[in-house]
């Protein structure tokens, strides 16, 4: 066997750079990139049969279960190459496959040579894979292009090798074929990993330079930081330096993921590892920022990497309010290890004390909001997504707003909303379809191109606003789930956008405030204030429900006033159950919010705002209550 | 003080669609049985219960039900002269016999005056056979009239039917004609209740299935402001919820529950409220049986209430009545509550008092857990 057992193996810091291979896997999600990291795992026995499990470096309950990879993993592999039969180091370097963490998969990108490209080829390269294949080529990283699940029954290697041929530029019999599932060519992937993809160059003499790939925090460790080294070397119980702030700690732990953590005698040039400081904050440890040593500190700082910026936001309350301080201290929590998400405490009439989120997208919410509801108990109402808009006022003044209940009264002059260029893979029967769709949210078509003979590329300016509404759901199901969307920042655009408010009863509630375009303003009017009618139970008067952009009145409806709400019996015996009853109802009632004096059920909050899997959520959380 | 009795009689012949009370058909008691067979000792086990009550004068008796028009007067009677001998009865003690129209004769009439019944309450719930099919209800409607002018006739000084609105199927005029008929009969007092679907019901089942449609809020309210319009032209007064009466013929058995007097309830899962403290028996009339005939207490569970409970029980029943609630009686922010209420024509101050109007009454249950709960 090829493999090396780790005692034998070339020791981290002391190892020969020309016999270093760093790669990462490009993959989309459910194409097998676990179960194929899980398969090298076996076959360099870095983890013995037996303490073998599924998807091993996914560590999040969320990450296995929804089988997608989050944070990065950086795991060495010894491996004796089958060609040469010289032992060489193999880094291998998770990569998160969803266009929320494309910017984890540019720092995973940095820190490497060469490229894993690895597609399904039952399903063929989906839009993500190719942004994420680019993204690579523009790194300059030599991509080696691979077709998984060649045990599958409808498996198209030929279809698919040509597809991949045709967008790297090779020929379509330089894919490898391998199976993560059975292990077939697995071996031979990794024998071309060395031969194709060159060895890190670095100079071990000159002061210490690391690039900062990832930051975890881990609560009995503190910080883990983990680096690529690309000058130098770094040692454990060195004062090292951070590049940005100047700020020195001692490290206290330098090793290797093999693939739990190993501590080691250092990192030399070409080498991947993690460092411990001692700090407790992810924040000190910034990703993209370069390690030196305190001693002989480098001069020339590496390329870093753009701060993610948040470009979806939603405030999220805590069903029942006692909740707040339970809800701010788990997002602190959670901040800690993931610096995207940012966060500023936001108080609604409508729902209470709760907290604006920044989310890179909405996976990053929806994952967020999972931890914060799994981990920490939590029971949350998450208004509707929105993303930020920038408004000139016609004096010149400049508002970013990032809840629509802020969005400026008086005369405003411009609204610049954020556009994404966005790129679909489909099936080219579904063309029309898309196109339709995309015109109906506001797309300009840049143009299209077909991938093979019947799969076709098509690429549109959006508005991040539309994706964020329902426009991934609306082109899967329009496409029978063929289709595969992709899209990134492409600056701001001007728009035809008003604030509609909802007003009850003449008050507006901030949580129902939309932007949104002119020509659908008075489309969710009507929605909202139906919908509001259905789930506002009837008071003690009738309550007008008003859709207005400013002091426009745009749809209308009335809740009508209450006209029964007693029990015709009361004798001997109903006396104690009518008592017990009432004490029950008015439990209840401590549930509903009052806006002005109408009093509002938080399902209708929930239902009006919210996923149906929200509802539902509620719904139980209701009857366990009860 | 005084001590008020309810005796109750859980046995019905037939079991109505709507009904939850705890009753039985003499077959789901013992299989085969009649009911000579089943009530045969029932009157001994509430004696039995009777020798643990207090020995207040009595100003009221209630036999309800279950029907207990079914049972011989001589049975009820023993009950009767048994309270009498032991507590006493005021001069003017209201004793009430609740009876189905169609269990009556004139000599069984006659018979329920002789042994102390004064006061005689029919369940009519409507005059039009489609609302009584729906009900499962077996009297024929023009047995009401037969049994109202027969109970007047032999001297029942008091008469009063039942009623009920809002059965699937009933319309507003289908209601208009079944109060008008019940104020026909002359008689002296109206109950009139909404139909409630009881969980576990025949009805509950038949609702689930979409068989039958319970009438929406808006047509029951239409419906209670019917009847009370038509009941205080005729000259019954509205004064609870859902009775009305001619003047002085209150029920004041009732009246005594919604005042917190002491009450006694005699039988299987009948409550008492005696000097705060409320109890009430074991539900099945075997166990019941069983209970008195070994000389255990019948008393399944008890509750002495705090004073804030005793407060709220005040309002509660309080403000259902007439004469409404003692506006000293409530706190500052009790009265700020109400000031919607109000404004928006639900409730009426009147000298030192809060009444409800007619709408307000409607939701009397909502200001009741607003101000108090």
């Amino acid at each position: 066997m090829p493999a090396i057992s780790l005692a034998k193996a070339p020791q981290p810091a002391a190892t020969n750079p020309a016999q270093i291979r760093n790669f990462c896997i490009i993959a989309h999600i459910d194409h097998g990139k676990s179960t194929l990291a899980d398969r090298m795992l076996g076959i360099t026995e870095v983890v013995e049969a037996r303490n073998m499990r599924a998807q091993y470096l996914d560590r999040m309950d969320i990450e296995r279960e929804r089988g997608i990879t989050i944070k990065s993993q950086a795991v060495r592999l010894p491996w004796r190459s089958g060609l040469d039969g010289q032992e060489y180091i193999l880094n291998m370097i998770d990569t998160p496959g969803h266009v929320d963490f494309t910017y984890e998969v540019s720092r995973s990108l940095a820190a490497c040579e060469g490229a894993v490209l690895l597609v399904d080829c039952a399903q063929g390269i989906e839009a993500q894979t190719l942004a994420n294949l680019y993204l690579a080529m523009e790194n300059n990283l030599t991509i080696i292009p691979v077709l998984n699940k060649i045990d599958l029954p409808n498996a198209q290697p030929e279809k698919f090798a040509a597809e991949l041929a045709k967008l790297i530029g090779c020929q379509p019999e330089d894919c490898l074929r391998v199976s993560g599932k059975t292990g077939d060519g697995v071996a031979e992937l990794l024998d071309q990993i060395i031969a194709q993809i060159p060895a890190p160059k670095g100079d071990a003499n000159a002061p210490a330079r690391a690039l900062i790939f990832d930051s975890v925090y881990d609560s009995y460790r503190g910080v883990v930081t983990y680096v690529r080294v690309i000058d130098g070397h770094l040692s454990p119980r060195e004062q090292i330096q951070m590049f940005s702030t100047g700020v020195r700690h001692e490290a206290l732990e330098v090793g290797v993921i093999s693939p739990e953590p190993v501590a080691s005698k250092g990192l030399g040039v070409g080498e991947v590892g993690y460092l411990i400081t001692g700090v407790k904050d992810v924040r000190q440890s910034r990703v993209g920022d370069t390690i030196t040593t305190y001693n002989n500190p480098t001069k020339v700082a590496l390329a870093g990497y753009k701060d993610p910026k948040p470009m979806v936001f939603s405030g999220l309350f805590p069903l029942d309010g006692a909740d707040f301080p339970v809800l701010r201290e788990a997002l602190d929590k959670l901040q800690l290890n993931d610096a995207a998400l940012v966060y500023e405490p936001e108080s609604s009439a409508a729902l209470g004390f709760g907290f604006r989120c920044g989310f890179l997208g909405l996976l990053h919410m929806e994952i967020v909001r999972e931890r914060l509801e799994r981990e920490h108990k939590l029971n949350l109402i998450s208004t509707a997504p929105n993303v930020v808009y920038n408004v000139i006022m016609d004096d010149g003044k400049e508002i970013r707003v990032t809840n629509p209940s802020e969005f400026p009264e008086g005369k405003v002059e411009t609204v610049f909303e954020p556009i994404v260029k966005s790129t679909i893979l489909a099936p080219s029967d579904f063309i029309g379809t898309i196109m339709e769709l995309c015109q109906e949210r506001r797309g300009i078509l840049l143009g299209m191109d077909y991938i093979s003979e019947d799969r076709v590329e098509i690429r549109y300016d959006l508005p991040l606003a539309e994706i964020v509404f329902d426009f991934f759901d609306q082109l899967k199901s329009r496409t029978k789930g063929y289709a595969s969307l992709d899209y990134e920042e492409k600056g701001d655009a001007q728009g035809n956008l008003v604030k509609v408010d909802i007003l009850l009863q003449g008050e507006a509630v901030d949580a129902f405030s939309a932007i949104v375009h002119r020509d659908k303003a008075y489309a969710y009017g009507v929605m909202m204030t139906g919908k509001l009618r259905e789930l506002i139970p009837r008071q003690q008067f009738e309550v007008p429900i008003q859709a207005a952009i400013g002091s426009r009145i745009i749809a209308r409806e009335s809740i009508r006033a209450i006209r029964k709400d007693v029990l015709a019996k009361c004798y001997g015996g109903d006396i104690s159950r009518k008592r017990k009853l009432l004490e029950k109802q008015k439990e209840g009632k401590k549930r509903m919010k009052m806006v002005g004096r109408v009093e509002v059920p938080q399902e209708a909050f929930v239902a009006a705002l919210a996923t149906d899997a929200d509802i539902e959520k509620v719904k139980a959380a209701r009857k366990a209550g009860q | 003080m005084t001590l008020s009795f309810y005796v109750h009689i859980p046995y019905c012949i037939k079991r109505c669609g709507y009904c939850d009370f705890n009753t039985y058909t003499p077959s789901e008691l013992q299989d085969g049985a009649t009911l000579e067979i089943v009530s045969n000792d029932y009157i001994d086990a509430v004696l039995k219960e009777l020798d643990a009550a207090p020995k207040d004068q009595v100003p009221t008796i209630f036999f309800g039900g279950g029907t207990p028009s079914l049972l011989p007067a001589d049975d009820l009677g023993r009950v009767i002269a048994a309270i009498k001998a032991r507590n006493g009865l005021t001069s003017d003690c209201e004793i009430t016999l609740e009876a189905n129209p169609d269990s009556v004769t004139k000599e069984k009439l006659e018979r329920y005056l002789e042994v102390g019944f004064n006061r005689i309450s029919f369940g009519m719930q409507s005059a039009k056979p489609h609302v009584l099919a729906v009900l499962d209800r077996t009297h024929n409607p023009v047995n009401v009239k037969r049994a109202v002018d027969m109970a007047r006739a032999v001297g029942f000084k008091s008469i009063s039917v039942d009623l009920i609105y809002g059965t699937p199927g009933e319309s507003l005029d289908d209601w208009r004609e079944s109060v008008q008929e019940a104020l026909d009969l002359d008689i002296d007092h109206i109950s009139a209740y909404a139909l409630i679907v009881e969980t576990g019901t025949k009805l509950a089942a038949q609702i689930k299935r979409g068989d039958l449609t319970m009438p929406d809020d808006d047509l029951m309210a239409d419906m209670y402001l019917l009847v009370d319009e038509m009941c205080e032209e005729r000259g019954l007064r509205w004064y609870e919820l859902s009775n009305w009466s001619k003047p002085s013929h209150e029920c004041r058995h009732n009246i005594a529950y919604w005042e917190n007097k002491n009450w006694w309830g005699l039988g299987p899962g009948a409550h008492s409220h005696v000097d705060g403290k409320r109890f009430w028996n074991v539900k099945h009339p075997n166990a019941y049986k069983e209970k008195l005939f070994s000389s255990q207490s019948p008393i399944h569970e008890s509750e002495d209430l705090t004073s804030e409970q005793k407060a709220r029980e005040g309002i509660m029943l309080g403000i259902r009545m007439r004469d409404g609630l003692q506006i000293s009686l409530l706190e500052p922010h009790q009265l700020e509550l109400l000031g919607t209420y109000r404004e928006n024509g639900y409730i009426e101050l009147r000298d030192d008092r809060v009444l409800l109007t007619p709408v307000g009454r409607l939701i009397a249950d909502r200001i009741v857990r607003e101000i108090t709960f």
